[in-house]
């Protein structure tokens, strides 16, 4: 039996529905269909060189015509050459823009390709001989932000963050064991110029404030304690 | 063999076959007389050679004066003697098509390369039509020169995947290799990088052109050995990832033959500013972010504008990637005799673009975004009379966009430039006139890739196809050699190509035509045509079966999302045992839907010396 609904050609939007597998396939994927549309509805002296076989490849094959969303590949422009260009800011006027490029906030967002602006901060670690520079953007969580940091610098690692996605600091003993230990704690400088354990703000908000990070030993970081527990107990 | 080494034996090679006798005093020196009188003397002895290895050796040292490979191919045809004698000779190898004949077959035939360039995956791959792990891997070439040809030196590749374990094999077996060039490739990071930085002690160029390098987390610059080196090239603008700025720097100092250095995002103008400072002698600068690291603090900005005018000899400008357009005009004083200029990542303005472009009257190569809009092109126009060739990118480039420049944008080029030579242009709103007028403007055109944004969109004004826009392009640009199409574009197009685009290479053809005479029209019709690649129109087996004359002088064809069956591909690959013909889907499913249906996405057609290849992976079908 002919279903003869998807075996139909079609103008409009894709209504979603023609065929199981074949939705996750296409996914908006091919202009032929659409082409094709176009010029069989045009013209019927097309339809003479079209062959037999061809028009029966067509009917199988062409289940709805895609959005007009974008084609793969289309226009052809090489991903390298977009990603450079998702990556940048329009020009205004004057560039009120002009903060340092370590800040967290990086001003306006590209115009209509629609890509997050970046947060470029630089990050160092005590005893490396180099800094790396890293986009905040690109990661979710602090687990994200952990697990590439300590990919960079694979000398250390941050420990775990708990379930809010921050770190543990309503328990003061743990905080105080964290930075008697050797390991390496992450700090970073925030918008006010204040030195803070990373970890203790919501995701977004660090992501917001973080000018730079600096990686340093638990014991070096002890000077930061009081003022991570003062913000601990403001929070409670 | 030195050169002088080989013209003696030559001429005394000649002399004895030609059985000449030594004149007594209208010769050279007495001295060679003299012993020219000795070999005559033994000569009466010895055996004469035969012809043909004197002929060989004649032309062995003609041949070193070929470099052209059509010429040496054309060589290579005339006899059996000829084609061992340039296979002696030959230097440098191109292959265009790496599937198109196997390394074993390389390393038999040519035993003297130092210079190898080999292309991989084709052009449309760069577009996401073509699954990942096709192909198209370094590791079987680099396999089989490091044993054949100990003293290879030079490798180009394009559109190869390459593994750093490739590299290392490479930094290792060759040890006087001295020119690495990697465009579009893949499949390598920075650990690789080191290796060769590390271990090719003579290195000269090393040249990352927008190939994708994964960070290794390494600092490579570090890896360059001490004291003064050889570079002389040395571009990673294409490495997202930060380098040691310091170790940059210093591997700058020592390296006095430095002429050419694009820097990657990761370089601020200060650092820009010292690297300048250490090297005055550069042509070609990449200029990294063009943007400062601090918000400068008045006096103490360093001054962009002094170094500037301090490199006397930069020639070529690139870069520009996070550009502050307040430090743009620090590079007015070498505008002057800027032969290449490259905003092509750089947002740049009209008003912008103004101050600059109109001392740039030596320019001839311009790259830019389609942000310096028509109005931005006008002031190219009016400015840069040697430009030979323009490439605009859309800034935003989606099918939806703006598209800030035009057809007025074309006109003007064509108008003021009229020594253009190639033309990459992507716009929205096109119209034939421009099209036409930029056909009778710039009869030095060979490459002509218009890309209308909007797919099927028609010319702007009049709501024609642009068919006789292209049409004129062809009847006019008698040296047109490489074309790519757009817009709405009805058969009658594609019969213009046929009729006139006689020196045609390569052809770029996407959501056109109206049925199979349109492909017809075009295989029949363009006896040099090597290179087509054609997307979502509407051709089918009866346009595929039209070319069956043509597939095995080509060097592919590559058809995808138009209206082929695997039976008509079927057909191709049992006319023609010469030709490869490969059939996968985009998405590199191994489906059954895919890839036993009788619906074609990809095909991929190629001559091939040596068959089908045995590393296909399984999406791909060879027929």
């Amino acid at each position: 039996m002919i279903n003869f609904e998807a075996t139909e050609l079609r103008l409009g939007l894709p209504g979603g529905n023609h065929g199981g597998e074949m939705v996750g396939k296409n996914n908006g994927k091919r202009g032929f269909s659409e082409t094709v549309d176009l010029k069989l509805n045009l013209s019927s002296t097309v339809m003479d060189s079209v062959s037999k076989v061809d028009l029966e490849n067509m009917k199988e094959k062409v289940v709805k015509p895609p959005a007009k969303a974008q084609v793969v590949g289309w226009p052809p422009v090489r991903s390298f050459r977009k990603n450079v260009m998702s990556g940048q800011k329009p020009t205004t006027g004057d560039a009120t823009e002009g903060n340092d490029k370590t800040s967290g906030s990086s001003g306006a967002t590209s115009s209509a390709s629609g890509c997050a602006a970046v947060a470029y901060v630089k990050v160092s670690m005590d005893g490396a001989p180099y800094l790396r520079k890293i986009d905040l953007k690109l990661y979710k969580t602090y687990q994200d932000l952990s697990d590439a940091l300590s990919k960079m610098f694979s000398s250390f690692t941050i420990g775990n963050y708990g379930p809010q996605g921050m770190k543990d600091f309503m328990n003061e003993s743990k905080l105080i064991d964290l930075l008697n230990g050797s390991d390496y704690v992450p700090t970073y400088e925030d918008k006010d110029g204040d030195w803070m354990l990373v970890g203790d703000v919501p995701w977004e908000m660090f992501v917001d404030s973080c000018k730079r990070i600096r990686i340093m030993k638990g014991s070096e970081a002890i000077g930061l304690a009081p003022r991570a527990l003062e913000k601990c107990k403001n929070r409670s | 063999m030195t050169e002088e080494d080989s013209s003696a034996k030559m001429s005394e090679d000649v002399e004895k076959y030609l059985n000449l006798n030594p004149p007594c005093s209208s010769s050279s020196s007495s001295s060679s007389a003299a012993t020219f009188t000795n070999k005559s003397r033994n000569f009466k002895s010895s055996p004469p050679p035969c012809p043909d290895h004197v002929l060989e050796n004649v032309l062995e040292n003609v041949l070193q004066f070929l470099t052209s490979r059509c010429d040496r191919n054309a060589v290579s045809l005339v006899c059996r003697s000829w084609y061992r004698v340039e296979a002696q000779t030959r230097l440098e190898v191109f292959i265009g098509n790496c599937y198109s004949l196997s390394p074993a077959r390389l390393i038999h035939r040519f035993k003297r390369v130092r210079s190898l360039v080999l292309k991989g995956k084709p052009r449309f791959a760069d577009f996401n039509l073509m699954p990942p792990n096709w192909g198209a891997q370094f590791s079987p070439w680099v396999a089989a020169t490091a044993k054949a040809y100990p003293w290879l030196e030079k490798v180009h590749l394009k559109r190869m995947f390459v593994t750093d374990d490739d590299l290392a094999l490479l930094a290792e077996s060759f040890p006087g290799f001295k020119e690495l060039t990697l465009v579009c490739c893949e499949g390598f990071g920075t650990s690789g990088i080191a290796i060769v930085a590390n271990k090719c002690r003579q290195l000269k160029v090393l040249d990352l052109m927008e190939s994708e390098v994964t960070d290794d987390e390494l600092d490579w610059i570090s890896c360059f050995p001490e004291g003064e080196t050889h570079l002389e090239s040395l571009s990673f603008d294409c490495i997202e990832s930060p380098i040691n700025f310091k170790a940059l720097e210093e591997l700058v100092v020592r390296s006095p033959f430095l002429k050419k250095l694009r820097t990657n995002r990761f370089v601020s103008l200060e650092e820009l500013h010292r690297l300048m400072v250490r090297a005055p002698q550069l042509t070609s600068l990449g200029t990294g972010s063009f943007s400062p690291d601090n918000v400068p603090q008045g006096e103490q900005q360093p001054d962009y504008a002094a170094a500037f005018r301090a490199c006397k000899s930069i020639v070529c400008l690139s870069g520009f990637r996070e550009f502050r357009p307040e430090y743009l005009l620090a590079i007015s004083s070498v505008c002057a005799n800027l032969t290449s200029l490259n905003f092509s990542y750089a947002n740049i303005s009209p008003h912008m673009l103004k101050p600059i472009i109109s001392n740039c009257h030596n320019i001839r190569v311009f790259w830019a975004l389609d942000s310096i809009r028509d109005e931005g092109l006008q002031a190219v126009a009016a400015t840069c009379k040697e430009l030979r060739e323009l490439r605009i990118f859309p800034f935003d480039p989606r099918e939806d966009s703006e598209g800030p420049v035009s057809g007025v944008g074309l006109q003007a080029i064509s108008e003021g430039c009229r020594k253009l030579e190639s033309i990459l242009y992507f716009c929205q709103n096109m119209t034939n006139g421009a099209v036409t007028a930029m056909s009778e403007n710039c009869p030095q055109l060979t490459v002509f890739r218009l890309c209308i944004m909007g797919r099927h969109r028609p010319d702007h004004v009049t709501g024609k196809p642009m068919d006789d826009g292209f049409g004129a392009i062809v009847k006019n640009c008698k040296k047109l050699t490489r074309l790519a199409v757009s817009g709405l574009l009805t058969d009658e197009a594609f019969s213009y190509i046929g009729e006139y685009g006689k020196l045609i290479r390569t052809l770029s053809v996407a959501f056109a035509g109206n049925s199979d005479k349109a492909l017809r029209y075009v295989l029949e019709g363009c006896p040099k045509l090597q290179k087509l690649e054609i997307r979502d129109s509407p051709f089918g087996d009866v346009g595929l079966r039209s070319g069956m004359h043509r597939y095995s002088n080509m060097r592919f064809v590559w058809l995808s999302s138009c209206l082929i069956s695997r039976g008509g591909c079927r057909g191709v690959s049992h006319a023609l045992p010469n030709v490869v013909v490969e059939v996968f889907g985009a998405d590199g499913d191994d489906d059954e839907d895919t890839v036993t249906g009788d619906y074609v996405e990809t095909l991929y057609l190629y001559r091939s010396l040596d068959g089908p290849r045995k590393d296909a992976p399984k999406f791909v079908t060879i027929l």
